[in-house]
């Protein structure tokens, strides 16, 4: 048993932070220590920044343009971005779709798709869930008819974030209606410029626009936009699904968040005194770094294993469950120490020269923070789909 | 023993959800919420000649009724419809007026009928709910006082006609000894308000006081009164708040319980699933619990100590069950219980919001374990 990291990761480590120390910049990371929402050109500054130095499709491989790293690095890396409060990498392209083209996409798919994620040429957004397929994913009805050399697509994305900024959409969609639901299903990029795509905006409960709503009329997508096989598309989203849901523990972020609760709680006072000295609220805190710290060790014994060959199947869920559930935790206690003050609401704190806010720094996104990370439990599979995959595949009820 | 309402609430009870329904479906409100204004002038003068604020105040305060009671069924109802209107601001202010005296008796009455507003202000950037912490000065002039100090997220600041402040005339900044209230009237030199919306609707603002000259007069109370009428007052904000979230949790339940019928994953409707069914019935436990500590609450106790006990442990029930009751409700409706469209994530942020007024779980536990050492 060894918890600690190896010399070369210690060094990486160094590495990382001196890279973040020199290049991002104190403005933004100020913004998104608060909770701010960086704003499409930070997310692209971001990324350039990272991929100049070959960092952004980090887990990749070498030969499309990765740095090829270590399930490990990959951890250390994103706990000091998140220590530094950058941005985040915008996981759609890199992180999502690129695993699937890697495994599954033709050599020219491969070779037009993969660069233009790096370089910031395409902005993609995921096509999954649809009004009637949510947690039941295999019920979606969007559907793609072959005419010619030509698919065309009619139907309805639901929760389609950042799809307001997105340049390429990848989608399943329904080739068939034959056999088995999951068996006529297949994985489709389409441009989102080509005529007969609506975007329309779905506000979320503390009032901001992360999430569309893609409506489909007649859209007409050429055949080599297909990845794979037709009707095989199932079988890439589950590969996909997998990707997205080692990401979604969000460790390095609940870690970052448990020290901004910290500062602010030893900042706030409750009757003159810091509230963080204040038993009861001490004690939440406590409960939640306790299992913070628990978590942290149960994922990089997933990592460790990941590392000696396993491929992370249904420990990945039970990371997604807990991992969101701590970090919700911590939004939760954010919101409780800034008191009275969590309740003024400024939507128009993103404009340019707004001074109009109250009480502490922490307190301008607080509520909206914990309202908003209620989405954790929710996306990449809700937490109850989570536990079915738990159940059924490793405990076999 | 009887449970049931009589005859006269549930009148009053009727006309008020009757009113609220028409006038406050959740487009309107919202409209209204989310407004500069944070309510509707002409709404609250139609609520107001229906005689629902005298459900607040005794016949000898000028209303009707003004029990515990009738003050839960009230705010239960508002809660229900998400109501932002000031009325926290009119039960509050109206019952310092009372304690006030004479000299308040013309401003109690416009309070009661509702063609005044009332605003209180006992919170401080860093007093975190204890009322008796209190760093806004008060000092004697030759004829009354002068008023500095700054408070903070006043519920309807901006639109109150007279605002109850609490200040410090001696003592250690959270002394109990050595306070005073006093009705600051707007407009008055001195006062100025940066006002907001708040993050669940409605409007607030902070209070900044600089050398704000009051006569006399403008005091209500001083001495070892002022903080127990503090108490007193916090005390009828705990049951009115506790009442509103009980009434904003029967609404969600029910908002819930339909979705799992209507909505269907996998060929069924999800509330067929057992995982969703325990979760629902544990809600509706729970929203019973709630109910229970409402009414313990609204007995409002003679017996100091079983009164603000009573009142804790009501404001920390809805503080837990309406953190679990919000939670789960957006968790079982799914993605669609994030967005704006859907009410049940307006009813769940309210109801979230009220553990930021006048005290929250934790600071109603400490108070609980308090008075338990006393009883």
């Amino acid at each position: 048993m060894d918890l600690s990291f190896s010399a070369e990761e210690e060094a990486f480590r160094g590495e990382v932070q001196a890279f973040l120390k020199e290049k991002l910049r104190p403005e933004l990371a100020a913004k998104i220590k608060l909770g701010g929402a960086p704003t499409k050109a930070e997310m692209e500054e971001w990324h350039a920044l990272l991929n100049e130095r070959g960092w952004l499709a980090n887990h990749w491989p070498k030969e499309y343009g990765g740095a090829g790293w270590t399930p490990v690095k990959k951890f250390i890396f994103e706990l000091e971005c998140e220590l530094a409060s950058s941005p985040r990498i915008v996981p759609f392209g890199v992180s999502m779709l690129a695993p699937v083209l890697i495994k599954y996409g033709s050599d020219a798919q491969k070779k037009h798709w993969l660069p233009r994620i790096l370089d910031g040429s395409d902005w993609w957004c995921q096509g999954y869930s649809e009004p009637g397929a949510g947690s039941d994913l295999a019920a979606l009805k969007t559907s793609a008819v072959r005419e010619g050399d030509h698919y065309i697509v009619n139907g309805q994305k639901a929760w389609t974030t950042m799809g307001h900024y997105a340049d390429m959409i990848f989608c399943l969609v329904r080739t068939s209606k034959e056999g088995k639901r999951q068996q006529g299903i297949s994985f489709l990029l389409i441009d989102m410029k080509i005529p007969g795509i609506d975007v329309r905006p779905v506000i979320t409960i503390e009032g901001g626009h992360e999430v569309n709503e893609v409506f489909f009329t007649d859209v007409k997508v050429p055949v080599e936009n297909l990845v794979g096989e037709e009707n095989v598309g199932w079988t890439y989203a589950k590969y996909l699904l997998t990707y997205e849901r080692t990401n979604i523990a969000g460790i390095g972020g609940s870690i970052a968040l448990l020290g901004h609760l910290k500062e602010a709680a030893k900042k706030r006072k409750k009757c003159g005194k810091p509230l963080l000295d204040d038993p009861y609220f001490a004690a939440r805190v406590a409960r939640v770094e306790i299992a913070l710290e628990n978590m942290k060790t149960t994922n990089l014994r997933v990592l460790a294993d990941v590392a000696a060959g396993a491929a992370p199947g249904a420990e990945s869920s039970l990371l997604k469950i807990k991992g969101t559930v701590i970090y919700q935790e911590l939004t939760s206690l954010m919101r409780r120490a800034m008191g009275a003050y969590a309740a003024p609401y400024f939507p128009e704190a993103a404009d340019e020269g707004f001074n109009g806010q109250v009480g502490p720094d922490e307190a301008l996104h607080a509520a909206e923070d914990y309202f908003n990370h209620r989405k954790l439990s929710i996306f990449g599979g809700s937490n109850e789909i989570q536990r079915n995959i738990v159940s059924k595949m490793m405990l076999g009820l | 023993m009887d449970f049931k309402l009589n005859e006269d609430r549930r009148m009053l009870d009727e006309t008020l959800t009757r009113f609220l329904a028409d006038k406050y479906e959740i487009i309107k409100r919202n409209e209204v919420a989310y407004s500069e204004m944070g309510h509707d002038t002409k709404i609250w003068q139609e609520i107001a000649e229906l005689g629902i604020i005298g459900a607040l105040f005794t016949e000898a305060e000028g209303g009707f009724s003004g029990e515990g009671f009738d003050i839960a069924l009230v705010f239960e109802a508002l809660g229900k419809a998400l109501c932002p209107e000031p009325f926290l601001g009119a039960l509050l202010a109206g019952k310092a007026l009372v304690a006030g005296g004479v000299e308040h008796a013309a401003m109690l009455e416009e309070i009661v009928t509702g063609a005044k507003i009332g605003a209180v202000a006992f919170e401080e950037e860093a007093s975190h709910y204890e009322l008796a912490y209190v760093s806004t000065k008060a000092s004697k002039t030759a004829d009354g006082y002068e008023l500095d100090g700054i408070k903070s997220v006043v519920t309807h600041a901006q639109n109150a006609d007279v605002i109850i402040v609490s200040a410090r005339l001696s003592g250690e900044v959270d002394d109990e000894a050595g306070l005073a209230l006093f009705a600051v009237p707007a407009g008055i030199d001195g006062l100025s308000i940066q006002d907001y919306n708040n993050v669940d609707g409605g409007r607030a603002g902070e209070v900044i006081l600089s050398n704000v000259k009051l006569s006399a007069n403008a005091l209500i109370a001083e001495g070892d009164a002022a903080f127990a009428l503090l108490e007193t007052l916090a005390g009828y904000a705990h049951l009115a708040l506790s009442a509103e979230g009980l009434g904003i949790m029967e609404v969600m339940k029910l908002q819930t319980l339909e979705y799992l019928k209507l909505r269907n994953q996998f060929g069924v409707a999800i509330g067929k699933f057992q995982a969703l069914q325990h979760r629902m019935v544990d809600l509706v436990l729970e929203i019973e619990q709630a109910r229970s500590a409402v009414i313990n609450a609204a007995t409002l106790s003679d017996d100091p100590v079983i009164r603000g006990k009573n009142l804790s442990a009501a404001k920390l029930t809805i503080a837990e069950t309406g953190l679990k009751v919000a939670e789960e409700a957006i968790q079982l409706h799914g993605g669609i219980g994030m967005t704006w469209e859907m009410p049940v994530s307006h009813y769940a942020k309210r109801l979230v919001m009220i553990d930021h007024q006048f005290g929250d779980e934790d600071h109603h536990l400490a108070r609980y374990i308090e008075l338990s050492k006393l009883a």
